[in-house]
């Protein structure tokens, strides 16, 4: 069975026009460009909505000309720290103290986006998990939500939710160790 | 890498807010509505006087999340 599309292979899908590789691509990075922009930049909810469409907007424009499709990832965080600087900037028009902030935010943020990537390759070894494993560990970690909640949603016990997690958590770590004896194609959902 | 370290990675990227990206998800079909709409406002002085007045408006008649990326392009067709 085939895995998921590469990035480099949804781009060229994109390109040629197909839809539903574009929603793929979108739903692939739109954890990474949102982080980026609320939890690197600190943007304000209504600017951060702003910007996330804008970044979205510019990739769909140049993706056309995108010079190398496997080198989509560091191209997208690129334009993603530009634009929310851009939207900092203009913030701080009107509030010429933050002047400094924007600077201590943009130094910060070489680290904050290496944490991200990191995070995006973990994300994307969740692809090869069973549904109901990937689901639950999403649910917890990513969505915060109680065991009482993820037990609902799945219709399993809620005080079998741990150990699950702890199951699943080592199944990722084998699919890692897997990833980095062989090279994987990059990408995230 | 430890499971915990994994744990720690996972919180790092909760989902984006639902709405934002089923717009971004939709831009293909936006552009190309926006391309249908602008097209049509030329030959239509009302409906491009309804564009011009309230482009959210107009986007919704046409089924599509005025979102500010979409507007944006709207208005940008509109004066180019």
């Amino acid at each position: 069975m085939a895995g998921p599309p590469s990035d480099a292979e949804l781009i060229a899908r994109c390109r040629a026009g197909d839809d539903a590789a574009w929603a793929l691509l979108v739903e692939r990075f739109a954890r990474y460009v949102h982080a980026i922009l609320t939890r690197v930049y600190r943007l304000a909810p209504r600017v951060a909505e702003d910007t996330f469409h804008e970044v979205f907007a510019r990739v769909y424009e140049q993706l056309p000309k995108l010079r190398d499709d496997a080198a989509f990832r560091p191209w997208l965080a690129q334009l993603t720290r530009r634009l929310a600087i851009d939207a900092l900037r203009a913030a701080a028009r009107e509030r010429p103290d933050d002047g400094e902030l924007i600077e201590y935010l943009d130094i910060a943020a070489d680290d904050a986006i290496t944490e991200l990537e990191q995070a995006l390759t973990v994300r994307a070894a969740l692809w090869d998990l069973p549904d109901h494993c990937a689901d639950v560990l999403d649910r917890f970690f990513a969505r915060d939500e109680s065991y009482a909640t993820i037990g609902a949603a799945l219709g399993i016990p809620a005080g079998t939710i741990a150990s699950r997690i702890s199951r699943c958590l080592e199944r990722v770590r084998s699919i890692l160790e897997g990833r980095s004896a062989t090279p994987a194609p990059s990408g995230g959902r | 890498m430890r499971a915990e370290r994994i744990a720690e990675l996972l919180t790092d990227l909760p989902p984006a807010p639902e709405p934002w990206v089923r717009a971004a998800q939709e831009l293909p079909r936006a552009r190309r509505e926006i391309e249908r709409l602008v097209a049509h406002a030329r030959a239509d002085a009302e409906l491009s006087a309804a564009l011009a007045a309230d482009p959210e408006v107009a986007l919704r008649r046409a089924g599509l999340e005025p979102a500010p990326c979409v507007v944006a392009a709207l208005r940008a067709r509109l004066e180019g």
